[in-house]
């Protein structure tokens, strides 16, 4: 459902993918892995045009997204991302961060808004927080809000920007905890993420990122124990 | 006669008439104000956009506003901009308050692109990521946040608005400075006259000053 061909995205002359293919099918878990810098963040972002291609297609359920007569907006409606620092809205309640797109843009009643708003709540353990401001919540409820954000737009896809590198370690469970269920539910994601532990047990497939290529492509287990690349052993070796 | 004695009549004798011309004068500041806002607002936007030629017209604007003395502004709206526009010259009111506007929104082109700039990045980033437009996502989630950051840089171009109003004076607006002078040309207490007409220019800054605070408070418990 989701096609990459021959991707290119460069920075000025800075060139940070550099040919980037990839098919990737109805709900697979896959994990982008590499050092920082490797260019999986941007990777990710231009598969919802936050960043726009230099060259190549993107391609989602069939319609290709990078050219100036798709409409982007209705395509990111059912592109869901999580971002690293959760970018919640902080003069709205966890309630209205939920419904907002609801309201606004699916046009939906208020009270339906409302209702779908406190099932995604639930779903992610929060429901008491409906009401709260983002700034008293911890880092791990905030993503677990994030989340629940992205869903109520009944997203086909799910992108995750290192949904658990700002959180402090005790709190990283619990965000993990909600992506297992939903790679459980069958929901098609792609995660950039440095847990190898998560990578490795919710994953069907790895791809391991180096200087804006991938250089590897398999199942968890083929990817973290036989790597076909020394540089892939290296890295494994230093985080693992 | 003592100056406090002699200030007391003069207050006793002119305050009606000063106080009509606070009015207009509040009126002016007011109306300008809001005429501004959609100014600063629209100019405001152009100024971050990404289209060269829309910010080379932001910049044009600020640039000729800022650069210029209010003065020379009003007499130009005045004598040549409205006449130009209309064939023949407005009343002194309308080129006054243009005048104005065209001054007060300069500044507030800035204030706004400041308190745009000032919402993190990520919020637009998760505005755009849900669906919303650039500009659905401008209205409801960084204009709101941007908008409260601004109230005191906002509330400092209303006072110096209000106290520019005393230039229209020149062009013959009874507001309170033209009131005052009206009145020491006549009775030629130009200092008493002076002194009643600061003290109420302070008192309507004041009172603005403690509504604007009262604002502030308010909006951030929300």
């Amino acid at each position: 459902m989701i096609e990459v061909k021959n991707l290119h995205k460069s920075f000025g002359s800075l060139e940070v993918l550099k040919g980037i293919d990839l098919t990737i099918p109805k709900q697979q878990v896959v994990c982008l892995i590499g050092s920082s810098g490797s260019g999986k963040s941007t990777l990710l972002r231009c598969l919802n045009l936050l960043e726009e291609p230099t060259s190549g297609d993107v391609i989602i359920e069939g319609k290709k997204i990078n050219e100036p007569k798709a409409n982007i907006n209705e395509i990111r409606q059912t592109v869901g991302m999580v971002f690293q620092q959760f970018n919640l809205f902080p003069h709205k309640t966890v309630l209205e961060n939920i419904t907002l797109g609801l309201l606004k843009l699916k046009k939906v009643s208020k009270q339906e808004a409302e209702k779908k708003a406190i099932e995604l709540l639930k779903k992610v353990g929060l429901e008491e927080k409906a009401n709260a401001y983002p700034k008293s919540l911890s880092g791990g409820q905030q993503q677990r809000v994030a989340i629940a954000r992205a869903l109520a737009m009944n997203p086909h896809v799910m992108l995750f920007d290192e949904p658990t590198s700002a959180l402090d370690p005790e709190m990283v469970g619990e965000v993990l905890q909600v992506m297992k269920d939903l790679a459980k539910e069958g929901m098609t994601m792609i995660i950039v993420t440095h847990e190898m532990g998560f990578a490795r047990e919710v994953a069907d497939r790895v791809l391991f990122l180096e200087k804006g290529v991938i250089i590897e492509d398999g199942a968890p287990k083929d990817v973290f124990e036989q790597p076909k690349h020394e540089r892939t052993r290296a890295f494994l070796n230093k985080v693992l | 006669m003592n100056f406090i004695q002699s200030l007391s009549e003069v207050f006793h004798d002119s305050f009606s008439l000063l106080l009509k011309g606070a009015g207009k004068t509040f009126e002016l500041a007011f109306l300008s104000l809001l005429v501004a806002t959609g100014l600063g607002l629209f100019f405001g936007m152009l100024r971050i956009s990404t289209n060269k030629f829309l910010r080379f017209i932001a910049h044009a604007y600020l640039s000729i506003i800022r650069g210029t003395p209010l003065y020379v502004q009003l007499v130009f709206s005045y004598f040549v901009l409205l006449p130009a526009i209309f064939g023949q010259s407005i009343d002194p009111f309308t080129a006054g308050a243009l005048a104005l506007s065209l001054n007060a929104g300069a500044y507030l082109v800035e204030i706004f692109r400041g308190g745009i700039e000032s919402i993190d990045k990520g919020q637009m980033e998760a505005g755009r990521a849900i669906g919303f437009t650039h500009f659905q996502t401008m209205r409801y989630i960084i204009l709101p946040q941007a908008v409260k950051r601004m109230i005191p840089s906002f509330v400092n171009q209303f006072i110096i608005t209000l106290k520019d109003t005393s230039l229209l004076s020149t062009i013959g607006i009874m507001e309170l400075m033209y009131s005052g002078q009206t009145i020491y040309s006549v009775n030629f207490k130009t200092l008493e006259v002076l002194t009643i007409v600061a003290l109420m220019y302070w008192a309507i800054v004041t009172l603005l000053t403690i509504v604007a605070n009262w604002i502030e408070r308010r909006m951030a418990q929300s």
